[in-house]
């Protein structure tokens, strides 16, 4: 199943670490985001695989081949970039072709790919205009339209929704999804945005600092993150800070069983603002008072004050009442709701 | 790892050939005339390679060089004056000037800097001659009595270097302007300043590092300007840089010549990385 | 904008001193044409009616004709082979960080700050020790140094405003690192190219200071030789010469401007 492997892949820029042993095997035809801030080398591990950056070690293969001994002209890769990098002095049909020129593919073969990349993209009248005279959103098509007609066996896409607005973002999110399942297409998406990674992908990469902090499945990766900060880069999360002694954690007045293996010391819960109930008094419930109650429509949204700072809850409109700002109330979370991690003091 | 090291290796062979010609072409040639300056030389026996101060000391001891280095300082420094005094006020016109002219005005203006400077100094020779134009007209008009010969003075070395060099100034403010964010110059207006205020106290103190950079080209153009002072100056008004034409195409003393000029190139580049450095610390915080 | 307002507008004192302005700039290039239509035998206005008699006279003069070939070749050939060395240069300066880089930049500039008086004089010494002197191909070098930085500045700025992804993705497309630069840079960079070559051709076409150094009477440039008449005298004939000049120049001037915009080729190297 093993198609594009990254193996112990790195980059330094001075004694800047921007990417450290980077581990990843991509199935074929599977579709995996890395997703993290800027900074965190997603783009640098995208360039290392186009060849447009040289890893300082490590390797990259496609189907066992050493991808690495190859510059960028000879990978065959397909690359969408966030500023699209079209070829403003060439029209749609040549920006297209020029992958199919560059192979020694003939005029009408290569007409008739156009054609059918263009129509992919549903760009099909399109061919003769020149970039500059076309939307945001029609230019991603046609380089979208460029890196996929040369069948690439990898897709790679660079923030390629990024500069769109957010109306738009959307219909493409669904489109690139709708494309890249027709042609089957293995698609590593580099991006920032969270709802983007969670929406396209079969798998999503989380990275922080240069290091993965977890590959999964995006609602297994929401569900339960494997670290204090996937929890906080994917969607909201309360973080609050606890203490573990005795296998029991102490947070903001509440007190409950530790999960196994914590070690005692300072610790982080992290619990989501949808996973919060309000309940009655008890030892394992964090007591506050409600600050401030936001109505939404489909949900409320109560910021809660506690011992330990403020905290945000989201309770769906089920139509039953909920408590009003300065009421007190009691904070219950389930067990596997909560993700206990060790904190630096 | 091969295409690696290669890869490396890329803007070193982009950059190789300029950077072997320069060495060449103009470094060699550059240090040879440094070395030049310190060669013997005779009337009857020409260049003889051996080392000697000879030339340095004559052109410190010679009154005559050290009036010559004054003139070009002193011309430099009017023009450098003259063409803030006026190529300021300009820039600042122009950059306010409707777009519907502005395009015209900016030809006339930057024109001049494409048309052969031996043109435009014959232009001047023709109009500042004692029966020139200009005296011709002066004196039609009742402003002078009797014609004035500006031809073979300063003044007329000053005016021509003006006009060749003003444009240099222009663009530099002209540059500074373009980066000034108009709507201070309203929000000024809006708190009640008159024009003159928003002018001395808003907009100049903007485009002084402009205005400074300006000066410190047309200073170096104008001391080292050869055709301009060469026509209007003539043969008995020199400055360095005619000065050494002279020693070298004239008196053909190559060493004495070479010595003048490579003192000029040595000054000249002392007060131009002097200037910039003092106008980068001082206004460090103005770019940005 | 259709109105900017009574503030921002220039007061009768500002239009005053720009035509004054103009004026200065013009009087002595608009002196020279006309009186290169004067039909007396000395300098004075046209009084009696224009005539073309001193437009005709530069034709009994073959050595300011051949002077006139001789500059345009010297300025076609040194610019084409300063554009030669700029394009690469300004390319690996717009697009690497490499030990030396600000050498090179700072290098190739200098023939703007160094007096062209002293650049002739140690071309002088320096084609006289290899036996270059009198010689055309000096010449020719003499100029692709000064020449140089004026292209290289255009070049420069052309490539450091052009978006280096365009150039991935052509490699990522199949493309060749030389095939990149056919088919991709250099279309996207050429305005620049051109504007820089015909900047360098009229630096090179108008050069006097540093060209009077190396010149010699068999290889001689039109201003050298203009230069050298003006100094002995003063008559019609170097006006209608200096007119022919000055047309040519507004010529290539209004295309320049229409190509590049003359305030963009005269200020910065592509930073701001």
């Amino acid at each position: 199943m093993a198609h594009l492997v990254l193996d112990k892949l790195s980059k330094a820029f001075g004694n800047q670490q921007a990417v450290s042993e980077l581990d990843l095997t991509v199935a074929k035809g599977e579709f995996v985001s890395l997703l993290g801030p800027s900074g965190c080398g997603k783009t640098t591990t995208l360039q290392m695989i186009a060849g447009f950056v040289e890893p300082t070690s490590g390797a990259v293969t496609l189907d066992g081949a050493d991808l690495l001994a190859k510059p960028p002209s000879k990978r065959g890769l397909g690359i969408v970039f966030q500023s699209y990098a079209l070829f403003p002095h060439m029209t749609v049909a040549e920006n297209v072709g020029f992958g199919l020129e560059m192979r020694g593919l003939g005029r009408a073969e290569r007409d008739s790919r156009i054609t059918e990349a263009l129509t992919l993209v549903g760009l099909a009248s399109f061919g003769e205009r020149y970039p500059r005279r076309m939307s945001g959103g029609q230019q991603q098509r046609v380089a979208l339209a460029r890196a996929l007609v040369i069948r690439p066996p990898v897709l790679l896409l660079d923030e390629p929704l990024s500069n769109l607005d957010a109306k738009l973002r959307e219909g493409m999110q669904a489109e690139l999804r709708a494309i890249q399942r027709t042609t089957g297409t293995t698609t590593i998406l580099v991006t920032h945005d969270q709802s983007e990674a969670m929406a396209l992908s079969d798998r999503i990469v989380v990275m922080n600092q240069g290091r993965i902090e977890q590959i999964a499945a995006p609602e297994q990766a929401y569900a339960s993150p494997a670290s204090a900060f996937v929890a906080g880069f994917l969607g909201k999360t309360n973080r609050l800070d606890g203490e573990c002694t005795d296998q029991r954690i102490s947070v903001a007045g509440a007190a409950f069983a530790a999960p196994a293996g914590t070690a005692s010391g300072p610790v982080t819960v992290s619990v989501r603002p949808e996973r919060i109930a309000f309940g009655p008094a008890s030892p394992a419930a964090i007591p506050g008072r409600v600050a401030t109650r936001v109505f939404q429509g489909a949900h409320w949204l109560f910021e809660i004050e506690t011992a330990q700072g403020a905290v945000s809850v989201i309770r769906q409109n089920t139509g039953e009442g909920v408590p009003g700002e300065g009421d007190n109330v009691h904070l219950h979370a389930a067990s596997q709701d909560l993700l206990v991690t060790e904190r630096r003091p | 790892m091969k295409r690696r090291r290669a890869a490396t290796l890329v803007p070193y062979f982009l950059s190789a050939p300029a950077l072997l010609l320069f060495l060449a072409v103009m470094i060699v040639p550059l240090i040879m005339t440094a070395l030049l300056s310190f060669y013997d030389w005779g009337q009857y026996k020409g260049i003889v390679p051996e080392f000697t101060l000879k030339n340095w000391r004559e052109m410190i001891a010679d009154d005559y060089f050290l009036e010559v280095y004054v003139r070009t300082l002193r011309i430099s420094l009017l023009v450098t004056l003259f063409s803030a005094l006026i190529g300021v006020p300009e820039a600042y016109i122009l950059n306010r000037m409707s777009p519907r002219w502005r395009p015209l005005c900016l030809l006339i203006v930057l024109g001049p800097l494409l048309i052969s400077v031996v043109a435009r100094t014959l232009g001047w020779a023709l109009l500042l001659g004692s029966t020139g134009f200009l005296n011709q007209a002066l004196v039609s008009l009742g402003l002078l009595s009797e014609p004035v010969g500006f031809m073979f003075t300063e003044t007329g070395v000053v005016i021509a270097l003006t006009h060749v060099l003003a444009p240099f100034m222009l663009l530099a403010v002209w540059a500074a302007l373009q980066r000034l964010d108009g709507k201070v110059e309203q929000a000024a207006f809006s708190l009640g300043a008159s024009q003159f205020s928003v002018i001395r106290k808003v907009v100049l103190p903007q485009i002084i590092p402009g205005i400074l950079s300006g000066s410190v080209i047309v200073f170096a153009l104008a001391a080292s300007a050869f055709a301009t002072p060469a026509i209007i100056g003539g043969r008995r008004l020199k400055v360095a840089s005619t000065l050494a034409y002279d020693e070298f195409l004239n008196t053909l003393n190559w060493p004495l010549g070479a010595a003048v000029a490579v003192l000029l190139l040595v000054a000249l580049v002392a007060i131009i990385v002097g200037c910039n450095r003092l106008i980068e610390r001082r206004f460090a915080q103005v770019f940005e | 904008m259709s109105k900017r307002g009574e503030l921002g507008r220039n007061g009768p004192l500002a239009l005053a001193f720009n035509g004054l302005f103009l004026a200065f700039m013009l009087a002595p290039i608009l002196v020279v044409c006309v009186v290169a239509f004067t039909p007396e035998g000395y300098l004075s206005l046209p009084r009696r009616g224009l005539s073309l008699r001193w437009f005709r006279a530069i034709l009994d003069y073959p050595e300011f004709i051949t002077a006139f070939r001789d500059s345009v070749w010297l300025g076609a050939l040194s610019s084409t082979i300063a554009i030669g060395f700029a394009v690469p240069a300004a390319l690996a300066i717009a697009r690497y960080r490499f030990a030396g880089r600000e050498t090179l930049l700072s290098l190739m500039m200098s023939p703007l700050m160094i007096p062209h008086v002293v650049l002739g004089i140690a071309f002088l010494r320096f084609f006289t020790q290899i036996g270059l002197t009198g010689n055309f191909f000096g010449l020719v070098i003499g100029h692709v140094i000064i020449v140089t930085p004026f292209a290289l500045r255009l070049v420069l700025a052309a490539s450091t405003g052009m978006d280096q992804r365009i150039e991935h993705a052509a490699a990522s497309l199949g493309a060749e690192p030389f095939t990149v630069f056919r088919r991709v840079t250099l279309p996207l960079i050429l305005p620049g190219v051109v504007s820089g070559w015909v900047l360098a051709f009229i630096t090179s076409f108008d050069e006097v200071s540093m060209t009077v150094f190396i010149a010699s009477p068999a290889t001689n440039t039109l201003p050298v030789r203009l230069f050298l008449y003006i100094q002995d005298n003063i008559d019609p004939l170097v006006c209608s010469i200096s007119t022919v000049l000055i047309v040519l120049m507004a010529v290539l001037m209004v295309v320049l401007d229409r190509v590049y915009g003359l305030d963009r080729l005269f200020v910065g190297t592509g930073k701001g």
